[in-house]
């Protein structure tokens, strides 16, 4: 299943030399091969893409390492990840961004930094995009902040445009914000705590989409939450502003009344949102508004996260149940076709930061596939999760579809035992 | 989050009418005048995040009224300064052979003051006949108000109509869709009028910063005066968790005046939390 070639048939695809040296019907290759894979009954994909991931290195290794972090990814059929910027320290410099792609990393699948898009993420002055660019990031964000300042965020976009790099945003007005650490509303006001509003996301989007639209740039709405933020997205959209946007598994799964009694597992940022908003979501994945499923995966240690709602930091793990989030709520659930599925972690996300070769089956294109079930019905157990952390919403959840292999350039990384 | 021990007692909202009764009566049994060593060799840990003075004092003596020992912990001079966690705050006095905690936090699961909210049902009981068809008017600072949210749960469950009455800061639209039966309005005289209980909060002065809310329009339009007062039906009672700032959200008369039973809400506090830390030990005989 190729969307982006728009197949969707049994198929036999040969992998040679780490590229896709031929897809053809069954038993129609003309290539031998040394080995082989009977995936009858399964579906294969070109490689799952993740836009949105917390590697935790430099700097956090306690949370997680590109090491292990990768090895969740491959469990979960992610064969790209887009690890972004907010480690310690923050990867501003084509220094660190090297250091993350070195072999040493012992990353199992490929991995593609983001840099941060201000000198320390400070949202005041611009790091040097073109050698971020050089060394290897494949889009610059300060992630885990926004970029507030309207002046900084236009000459990112323009000094991005130059380079055809994507600006990521993680939209919120942290000037509203301060102290808050849930979604506004009869929940928030129940547990007694200040909450973010729909406002603090979808004035920023909408300030962003105006400003790529005047500079050409490129932008990317990360973890977009709301529908109100949907709303400049599909404006952008009609008007062909190079607009791209987001969405989590935990946001089209669950809704603010699941952080029950303080669940610090359930508490991310942009937080859990109303069942409105999900809904909301839900359509924006179907009708094409929404470009790719990214985790946000977030990992932090148990004792980060064992501590009082409000101390606890945001942010949950989701590399491993993303696929099963989202064959279970978005195809089981909500009728989606699942070649629709597969372009959420496929050709949309490599259409986001344009990654030439990845996202599709076509002859020519890496040898990243994921092949999985998806019938298979399974529990997640976070205790045998290959992340150094535990912190997800969904450990012990009943889910359909699981991955059954992961190949990366051509080797097995993961396969179903 | 994992499950509360048994006879913990975290909010209102959780607990069933049954059980709420259940602990009102025995509170009507439990006399601090006259002892009963229910928990003798028990040892009690109060654990206080925040200033208290009448939570603290009266779990005090309702716990050694009843023969058990107490131990009292507060953050400052506390390994709480050094930065240990809460858990491990936790752990380290159930070493120490802590069998109950009494807990006051400022952080998360802490919205609610169920020991209040039960002291004021208590205290509700010994002025009216029943909760069912009740007027009740909770005025001031809804938002940042522990004791409000667990009044709330409490009087719902048991069919009184509540009405919440600030300006917007204090008493947000979304505060109606606390538990059923509740509706809001502005007007002071809305609230009292023919109303059988009146609960006043204290201004929170120092969460006012930074809020549109000016004290000398709130004192304006919310605080209890006598000629207020008399909108309210004749045996109506006025109550107020305490600490009670006179000449703000009440008038010194009003406090004093014979329709008060703010006095007696803190003296009831004790029954009340006699028979909490009793149920909470297994002792609810």
């Amino acid at each position: 299943m190729d969307p982006a070639s728009r197949i969707d048939a049994p198929m036999d695809v040969l992998l040679r030399d780490g590229h896709v040296a031929e897809i053809a019907p069954p038993n129609k290759t003309r290539g031998g091969a040394d080995e082989k894979f009977d995936a009858r009954g399964l579906i294969v994909a070109p490689g799952f893409i993740d836009l949105h991931v917390h590697l935790r290195e430099p700097g956090q290794s306690h949370k997680e390492t590109i090491a292990t972090g990768t090895a969740a990814a491959a469990a979960g059929g992610f064969t790209s990840v887009c690890c972004m910027p907010n480690t310690s320290p923050v990867v501003d410099s084509p220094e660190w961004v090297n250091w993350i792609r070195q072999p040493e990393r012992g990353a199992v699948v490929n991995v593609f930094p983001a840099a941060a898009a201000t000198h320390h993420s400070k949202g005041a002055v611009l790091t040097d995009f073109r050698r971020l660019q050089e060394a290897g990031a494949v889009a610059v964000t300060d992630d885990g902040r926004p970029i507030l300042d309207e002046a900084v965020m236009r000459e990112a976009l323009r000094a991005g445009a130059q380079l055809n790099l994507p600006v990521i945003q993680h939209a919120e007005d942290a000037r509203v914000t301060a102290h808050c650490f849930m979604n506004e509303g009869p929940t928030s006001f129940r547990l007694g705590l200040r909450g973010m509003t729909v406002a603090a996301e979808a004035e920023v989007v909408d300030r962003d989409v105006q400003l790529a639209q005047m500079t050409g740039g490129r932008l990317h709405i990360a973890h977009l939450s709301t529908a109100e933020a949907l709303k400049p997205v599909r404006r952008a959209k009609r008007a062909k502003v190079r607009v791209t946007c987001e969405i989590t598994p935990h946001h089209f799964t669950l809704i603010d009344e699941n952080v029950g009694d303080y669940n610090t597992n359930f508490k991310m940022n942009p937080p859990l949102r109303s069942a409105f908003d999900r809904e909301a979501i839900l359509v924006a994945l179907a009708d094409g508004t929404v470009d790719a499923i990214a985790t946000d995966h977030a990992p932090h240690a148990l004792h980060e996260k064992q501590v009082e709602f409000e101390r606890a930091p945001f942010g949950v793990t989701g590399l491993e149940t993303a696929l099963g989030l989202a064959i279970t709520q978005l195809h089981r659930g909500h009728k989606a076709p699942l070649a629709r599925i597969v372009e959420l972690f496929t050709a949309g996300p490599a259409r986001v930061l344009d990654l030439r070769g990845r996202g599709t089956l076509a002859r020519g294109s890496f040898a990243d596939v994921t092949i999985f079930d998806p019938k298979k019905r399974w529990t997640f157990d976070a205790a045998k999760s290959r992340s150094k952390s535990r912190n997800t919403p969904f450990d012990g959840l009943p889910l359909t579809g699981k991955v059954v292999a992961t190949i990366v350039a051509g080797k097995i990384v993961h396969r179903e035992s | 989050m994992t499950k509360a021990a048994r006879g913990s007692l975290l909010s209102i909202e959780h607990l069933e009418a049954a059980e709420i009764l259940g602990l009102l009566k025995l509170a009507r049994r439990m006399n601090p005048a006259k002892p009963r060593a229910l928990l003798k060799g028990k040892r009690v840990v109060l654990l206080f995040y925040e200033p208290s003075t009448r939570t603290r004092s009266s779990f005090e003596v309702a716990a050694k009224s009843m023969g058990a020992m107490t131990v009292l912990i507060q953050s400052s001079g506390s390994s709480i300064e050094k930065g240990e966690s809460l858990l491990d705050t936790g752990y380290t006095l159930r070493a120490v052979g802590a069998d109950a905690i009494v807990l006051r936090h400022p952080n998360a699961g802490a919205p609610q003051h169920p020991s209040q909210a039960l002291l004021d049902a208590y205290t509700i009981l010994r002025h009216k006949r029943a909760f069912r068809g009740l007027q009740v008017a909770i005025v001031g600072d809804i938002y940042h108000s522990r004791v409000a949210r667990s009044a709330c749960h409490l009087l719902s469950k048991f069919g009184a109509r509540v009405t919440l009455c600030g300006p917007p800061d204090f008493v947000p639209e979304v505060a109606a869709t606390l538990a059923p039966g509740i509706r809001l309005t502005r007007h002071l005289e809305e609230a009292v009028r023919g109303t059988d209980v009146i609960m006043l909060l204290r201004v929170q002065k120092e969460r006012l910063a930074g809020r549109k809310i000016k004290l000398d329009d709130y004192i304006g339009r919310y605080q209890m005066t006598t000629a207020r007062l008399k909108l309210a039906r004749r045996d109506a009672i006025v109550m107020h968790p305490g600490p009670v700032i006179r000449g703000l959200e009440l008038t010194g008369d009003v406090a004093d005046c014979p329709q008060s039973v703010i006095v007696q809400e803190v003296a009831n506090g004790v029954p009340v939390r006699m028979a909490i830390l009793a149920r909470a030990m297994g002792k609810a005989k």
